[in-house]
This record gives C-alpha cells, structure tokens and sequence, in this order.
C-alpha cells in the first residue's frame, strides 16, 4: 500500500520515520505528479498558511481535493486545519472535511500542552491511555454533515473528527513514539 | 488526565513544526504581514536588521515591547524575539509579553561575558546559536529547545552559515563512527555534557531542531543549506534590505522547500531585482565579528 506525506513544510520527516516503524515506505509529495497511485495522503503539522500557499503555488489544492473523493487523507493539526471547510479566516484550505476549526484555540505556546487522553475505539485505549501533544493547537468548532466527533477533551472541545475516510487531529501523534494513530490510519486507507 | 505545559517535549515540539520552513526578520507590524503572505513560518521580530546593527554600531538590546506587541497582533503565525546572551531579565520580560519563542542571540550585545541564560526554568522555549557541536550541546544543556547555526549575521554572505553547519554535521558523523569508550574524553574535549553527547550520537543528530543563519540572502543560499542538512533558515537581513522583499520572500520560502529541485530552483531566482549589498566575512576586521560571541 503506497502512503504519501505531504513535505511542503512542517514535520513530515516525522510522520516519515512513525511509517517507516510500521514497515510502510511513504513517498514524499511536493507536487501534483506525485499523488498518483497513493492510497493514503498525511498532511503533517506545521504552519497551515505556509503549506496552503505553497499547495497553491504548485497546483496541489485541486489534485488532493480529488483524491481525497476516493483516497484516505489524515491531517495533524495544521493539516487538519488546511483539510477543514472553515477555518474562520481567510487562507487556503482544502474545504474536504465538513468541520470548522479555530486556530491557536489555547492561546500561544507558552499554552501548549500535553495530555494523556482514552481512546475508546483503540483496542486498549482506555487502560493505555494515548498520550497526546498539542503545540498552538487548533480545535474543531463545529462538525457538521457527515463528520462526526472522534475525541474531546475532559471539557468537551473537540480535538478528533472523522468523515469516512478523512481524518483530522488537533494534536501530533508524530510526536510519540506510540504508532496507533498511524495504524489506526492506515487501516482506514486500506478500506 | 492533567494538562502539562512548558515541558521540553512542547518546547522542541514548536521546532518541530517550523521545520522546512523561513523564519524571517521584520522590524515592522507590515514587515510582518509580507513575511507571512509570503509563506514564513514564523517571524524574528526586531527593531534593528542585523545589517543595521552593524552599520550602526552602538549597544543592540531587546525591541521595545510595543513594537513586538504590535507585530504579534499583525500576524497569525508564531513570533520570537531576541534578548541579548546571559540576560535573563529582558527573558523574563519577553516571557510577559507571550512571544512564542526566545532566541538569545549573538547579534545583540551580550550582558554576560561568561553564561548564557539558565534555560530551563522558562515557560517559553530557547533558541541559541552555535559554530559547533560542542557549543550546541551547550545550548541544550541549559535549556535551550532549538538551535541555529550561527553564519555571520547582517553580511549577505553564505560561507560562515556553510562552515558552520558542516562543522556541526561533520562532527556528528564522526561521533557516530566514534567507539562508546571515546566518548566521555570527547565530550571533554568539545566541552559538551556527556549525555548529551551520547544522545546525539545514538539519534546520529542534534536532539533538538537545527536551522541555519547568518548571511543567507538568496534562494540558492536556503536551498545550499538545506541540501548541507539544516531543517530550515533564517533569513534577517537578506530579505528587507534587498531590492523587492516581498518577491524575494516567497521565492525563498519556495526554494527551501524544493531545495532539491534545481528547476523551480532556477525559476524561483529569476528577476528577484537587487538583492542585498553583501560585506565579504573576510573583510572583516575580527573585533566587529558576531559569530565569536557566545561561550
């Protein structure tokens, strides 16, 4: 199964290094040419102005809309931002995912955070609970249409959201060790 | 479930995500509404390019807190500010005012001629420059979350950011060929702690993001650095102080991240106008170097 990153900017090489764990040999995407044949696309953390101007410059926002009508597409953070129909402002975005996002919803980094959360649709995710990184974090407003909520926070914002095979994490699972989210993932590609 | 802030892993995390990516000087809220339309990841708000401290002379400090608040308000992205080496206060000042990160820069006048700031305490995470390994396990050892190769800042002139870089990537490769009962007299030599030491040598990279600065004025200069193995760039001077910032901008973000594309390399470089009036490092007296100061 062939799984791309999209390396425009941001943490790719760290998504790179969560596949290569679990012996997938993802292909960077810089450029349109690049989609053909994926079956999954991973939109990494970042700067979400940085990656849409550059998707933009390089003809890549049509090309990942349409694969993302047939493929699996996971944005972390500023990939969820850039995946969303909404971001209350105005910057390109893919307008895939029917969710509105609020940027820098916990302030600036001296806000970061982390926190251990359970995840019920993981095997064993309520007694290894996941242990989650939120740098200048979005969270998801609102879902709408077809996408549904996936994870909240103990006060109920909305951090996870999933709309078939498209999914959207305020928070970084490339930043841990631990590979569930990124099985969880290539299970939904391989649907 | 408790929250933790300000642990290292968020720190370097904030790093992690300006990777591949253009940290740009701006001296002005408008400066800083160009860098971000042109796609910078982050901002280096200043009162003063480095060429103009140069050119000026005199002691550089920490921006006026007004200035680094207006341009916070400018932008979405995340905005740094400098203090000088060893002066934890204007730190605890730029601290207050919620700016994302801190480098503690070589470019101003240092405070202290024999300590950097104890970095680990800080809510907010570090940046530091370094010339080599042993200078940016340093760095790390007191705190600090990210680190740039320092180049000769406000020069236009590449070759230090390139020493630079190869002496620290040079020096990690040999330290991964390097037998593990080498290691504690290495770590004396090069005056690094010895855990971080052998970290570096296990991850066969700096445990922190590394960027590259100091003199990069084109975007052949980003691309060259990306291609010697830097996770990104900071440009200061190089962008304000040519002749169309804003096209420039773009056409270097653009290159550092198709930094191994000669084609958009070559398309991205045409009709950029002037770009910045460079001073050869050579020709500088060594008194009026930047890149030695730092212990």
């Amino acid at each position: 199964m062939n799984i791309g990153v999209l390396a425009l900017q941001g943490d790719f090489h760290e998504h790179v290094h969560m596949l290569d764990a679990l012996g997938v040999k993802p292909r960077l995407v810089r450029l349109p040419e690049h989609l053909s044949g994926l079956a999954g696309l991973i939109i990494p953390g970042g700067e979400s102005t940085t990656i849409g101007k550059l998707a933009e410059a390089y003809g890549l926002v049509e090309p990942i809309r349409e694969f993302g009508r047939e493929g699996a597409i996971w944005g972390t953070c500023a990939g969820a931002i850039f995946l969303s129909k909404d971001a209350h402002r105005d910057q390109p975005l893919l307008h895939l995912m029917d969710i509105q996002v609020e940027r820098n919803a916990f302030g600036r980094q001296v806000d970061s955070f982390t926190i251990d959360l359970a995840v019920p649709f993981f095997d064993d995710g309520l007694e290894n609970p996941y242990h989650a990184v939120f740098i200048r974090a979005p969270i998801i407003r609102e879902v709408r249409g077809e996408a549904q909520v996936l994870l909240s926070l103990p006060d109920s914002r909305i951090v996870a959201a999933r709309q078939g095979k498209l999914l959207a994490t305020s928070f970084h699972p490339e930043l841990t060790p631990d590979t569930r989210f990124h099985q969880y993932f290539l299970a939904m590609a391989r649907l | 479930m408790e929250q933790q802030v300000a642990t290292f892993e968020v720190k370097k995390g904030l790093a992690q995500m300006l990777k591949g990516g253009v940290i740009m000087d701006v001296v002005t809220p408008d400066h800083a509404k160009i860098a971000e339309d042109a796609g910078a990841v982050a901002v280096m708000a200043l009162e003063r390019v480095p060429a103009d401290i140069r050119a000026q002379g005199g002691v550089a400090r920490m921006s006026d807190p007004e200035l680094i608040i207006q341009i916070m308000d400018a932008v979405s992205i995340p905005v740094m500010a400098k203090c000088r080496i060893g002066h934890f206060v204007e730190a605890q000042i730029l601290e207050s005012l919620g700016v994302d990160y801190i480098d503690e820069s070589e470019v101003l006048t240092p405070a202290d001629e024999a300590h950097h700031i104890y970095k680990h305490p800080f809510k907010v995470p570090f940046v530091c420059g370094c010339r080599n390994l042993g200078e940016a396990l340093r760095r790390i050892g007191e705190g600090a979350a990210m680190i740039r190769t320092k180049g000769e800042a406000g020069t236009g002139d590449v070759v230090e950011a390139v020493r630079h870089a190869r002496s620290v990537l040079g020096e990690i490769g040999r330290l991964q060929n390097m037998p593990e009962a080498e290691l504690m007299s290495y770590a004396k030599e090069i005056g690094a702690p010895f855990e971080l030491v052998r970290e570096t040598r296990d991850l066969g990279r700096l445990p922190v993001v590394n960027f590259a600065a100091g003199g990069i004025a084109t975007p052949a200069d980003a691309a060259l650095m990306m291609q010697l193995g830097v996770d990104g760039v900071f440009v200061g001077s190089g962008i304000f102080k040519s002749g169309d910032p804003a096209k420039r901008a773009e056409a270097i973000v653009k290159a550092t991240t198709h930094y191994d594309n000669p084609q958009i390399l070559a398309e991205v470089s045409r009709n950029l106008g002037e770009p910045m009036v460079g001073r050869q490092v050579t020709d500088i007296p060594e008194p009026e170097l930047i890149s030695t100061r730092g212990w």
